[in-house]
């Protein structure tokens, strides 16, 4: 088949049956910096995690505050927490305190 | 007659204290490491031993460190530890020397003035009364010094002291009623039977006027008895235990026994070895500059010493290491703290296994940029640009963006992933087979140097620059701007290198000093240290550090870590360069720089030579 250089694009759609708010919620509390995030991509150019895998915070925020919790939890694991994404962010995101947040998250609830 | 039933609460309370002690010391050394018991016993019998003992001398009873901290402070902490050995020696020999040399009960030197009225019979009697006298009073003044420093501890250098839990207080007001009523006592006796010396003699008399002597003698006693007593009672469950524990915990690191990945026994004694004198709380920019008061180390340790371990506290700190080099008691507060935060991990120990397999070009010298080495890249054109014109065969490990050494894993306390990072960085340095490796972020230098077990060589850039340039492999010309250096803390305070980047800036340009250098050198404020800081604090932090380097005017901030320069420059209104940066525009710009040089320098002769016209 012809290669034309376009992809099925994945579903966008937010299952109401399996989303959930309380990781969003818990990490905004004690990180308000999580609701500044304007998606500008930053820290997903300079992360050193996603140069050897698919990663970035971007995502992360975003996929959290769709409900994705138990995949975003994994997901997080993927940081070193090296730091570069907290020196380029636009909105001074505390990212790495957000990353270990929802990882405390995880462990705490169990997930 | 050589016993009175008021030496009761003394002995008793000496005999709990020795009986306690004794048993957290086999406690202690028991729950040791093999390694840490052989490095012990050999370390008795060797010259460590005799370390050991002068470190005792000069910082359990002399206190030289906290000399250096404040003169009156360590006044106040040596003449109540100095003088209060003195004392007892004195009083010892004292006894000894009057009953011929005969073993007497431990009761009787301290209270001796109150069994024997007729002091004739004592050889060198007027020596001996003098002595204890004067060493009694030198102990007071220590007091006068420490109720003094309650009200006003700016006297001797404090803006903050360690606020006491109730038993401390407690403790802490049985030490300070033993010498006035010591005083007391002895003066009553002097009064009485003519016993006491300058001080005592004089006041003696002075009481026997208006006071009913007799009736008061024993009292005065048996509360002296009493005040001592309740201190020894305290003594173990105040910090007060210090005093019986510092000792140990001399020994202990003289013999070459240090903290571990995880708590150990050693981290108990170092716990009760912290005497809250809270030298370090003035010492903490999260006090000093964001009026966070409660998670100091003299804080910090007593939680965990209680066992009652507070996340907060634990969480709240730069890892700056400043507490570190202001310890007098040489506790390792960062590391303590660091291992204390890996209780809680939250990355497991394969989280890195999507990092496959990385390219790596063969060289001589292995360049790891680091992280945040990569947002800097006029350091890394810079270094690359240095190797190149000192001829040296490289190869820059993590050209295409680096796998993080793990050293900001390892600071939030998950040490199992960091050892997941640094197994992957291992294989990439091996497989480089390089001599040596060269790093310009000195958080992957502490890294590399302390958890890699490397065997090559590492060498931070500062260092290996000044290697070049002594070499004659780099020639840099003179350049007539000012520079300050700032100490990060990654290489300061935590890898002990201070001079090579100084020595290196002072071939090409003029140094300028900071207000706060070398080991009292403050932190950006983009510690990595700390996850839980928000941006606002970290400015404040970052801009009261600029203002202690720029001090002296310099024209630049030079600084040998990535991420100081990063953080630095967002805010500081002078240039903020990385000394290799500063390095190649001396080589480059020499000929231009020897003109410019030369123009500065006649200068002032010209115009001395107007003036005398």
């Amino acid at each position: 088949m012809a290669d034309f250089g376009y992809s099925l694009v994945k579903s966008g759609k937010t299952d109401l049956d399996t989303a959930g708010n309380a990781l969003a919620r818990s990490v905004s509390e004690a990180e308000p910096g999580f609701n500044l995030c304007i998606a500008c991509g930053c820290c997903v150019a300079t992360c050193s995690a996603g140069r050897f895998t698919n990663f970035g915070f971007r995502e992360l925020i975003h996929r959290i505050k769709r409900g994705e919790e138990k995949l975003m939890i994994a997901e997080a694991e993927k940081c070193m927490l090296c730091g570069k994404c907290t020196l380029v962010c636009p909105r001074n995101i505390n990212t790495r305190n957000i990353v270990l947040l929802i990882r405390k998250h995880a462990i705490i609830k169990g997930l | 007659m050589k016993y009175d039933p008021f030496v009761l609460p003394f002995i008793s309370g000496m005999a709990f204290v020795l009986i306690v002690v004794i048993g957290k010391w086999t406690i202690w050394f028991k729950g040791l490491p093999f390694s840490d018991k052989k490095k012990f016993l050999n370390g008795l019998f060797s010259r460590k031993f005799i370390y050991a003992s002068r470190e005792v001398v000069s910082e359990s009873m002399l206190h030289r460190k906290v000399f250096r901290s404040n003169f009156w402070l360590g006044y106040m902490h040596m003449s109540l530890a100095f003088g209060w050995f003195l004392l007892i020696v004195a009083g010892n020999l004292e006894t000894r020397w009057y009953s011929h040399g005969t073993i007497n009960p431990p009761w009787y030197p301290i209270f001796f003035e109150f069994f024997v009225h007729d002091l004739k019979e004592l050889p060198y009697r007027r020596f001996f009364v003098f002595a204890m006298d004067f060493l009694l009073l030198f102990v007071l003044s220590g007091l006068f010094i420490a109720i003094y420093k309650r009200y006003r501890s700016g006297f001797v250098g404090m803006k903050k002291t360690t606020r006491q839990k109730t038993i401390d207080k407690l403790a802490l007001t049985s030490l300070w009623m033993i010498f006035p009523l010591r005083l007391l006592a002895e003066s009553f006796n002097a009064g009485l039977y003519d016993t006491g010396g300058f001080l005592t003699n004089t006041l003696g008399h002075y009481f026997a006027r208006f006071l009913p002597l007799e009736l008061l003698r024993y009292p005065a006693w048996l509360a002296y008895s009493i005040a001592l007593g309740t201190f020894f009672v305290s003594m173990p469950f105040t910090r007060y235990m210090h005093i019986l524990t510092e000792i140990f915990l001399i020994f202990l690191r003289r013999f070459g026994i240090r903290e571990k990945q995880a708590h150990s026994t050693f981290t108990d004694v170092e716990l009760n070895a912290c005497s809250r004198c809270g030298i370090c709380i003035d010492k903490c920019q999260l006090s000093s500059d964001l009026e966070i008061n409660n998670i100091q180390p003299a804080y910090f340790l007593r939680d965990l010493r209680d066992r009652k371990p507070d996340l907060f506290k634990t969480e709240t700190c730069l890892i700056c290491g400043r507490c570190n080099t202001s310890c007098p008691v040489g506790i390792e507060n960062t590391n303590i703290r660091l291992n204390e935060r890996s209780i809680h991990q939250f990355f497991s120990a394969n989280a890195y296994e999507y990092i496959g397999k990385q390219e790596v070009k063969n060289g001589k010298v292995a360049f790891f940029a680091g992280c945040m080495g990569h947002l800097n890249p006029l350091t890394i054109k810079a270094m690359l640009t240095l190797f190149e014109k000192a001829g040296v065969e490289f190869t820059f490990v993590d050209e295409n963006g680096s796998i993080c050494c793990g050293r900001p894993l390892k600071l939030s306390g998950n040490f199992m992933a960091a050892g997941n990072l640094v197994a992957k960085n291992k294989d990439l340095i091996r497989e480089s087979k390089a001599e040596i490796l060269v790093t310009t972020c000195p958080i992957c230098y502490k890294m590399f140097r302390d958890d890699y077990r490397l065997d090559i060589p590492v060498y931070h850039h500062s260092e290996y620059l000044l290697k070049l340039v002594e070499e004659n492999k780099l020639d840099p010309g003179f350049s007539p701007s000012t520079v300050v250096f700032h100490d990060p803390c990654d290489l300061g305070r935590g890898s002990g290198i201070y001079e090579q980047p100084r020595r290196l800036i002072a071939r090409s340009y003029s140094l300028v000093e900071a207000d706060h250098k070398k080991k009292d050198s403050l932190c950006c404020g983009g510690s990595l240290g700390i996850t839980a800081l928000s941006g606002e604090n970290r400015k404040t932090l970052t801009e009261a550090t600029i203002a202690s380097l720029t001090l002296n005017h310099p024209e630049i901030i030079a600084t040998a870590c990535p991420l100081c320069k990063k953080t630095f420059a967002g805010q500081a209104d002078v240039r903020v360069a990385d000394i290799a940066e500063l390095l190649l525009e001396a080589v480059d710009h020499k000929p231009a720089d020897h003109k410019a040089t030369s123009v500065a320098m006649h200068k002032p002769a010209d115009c001395l030579e107007e003036v005398e016209i």
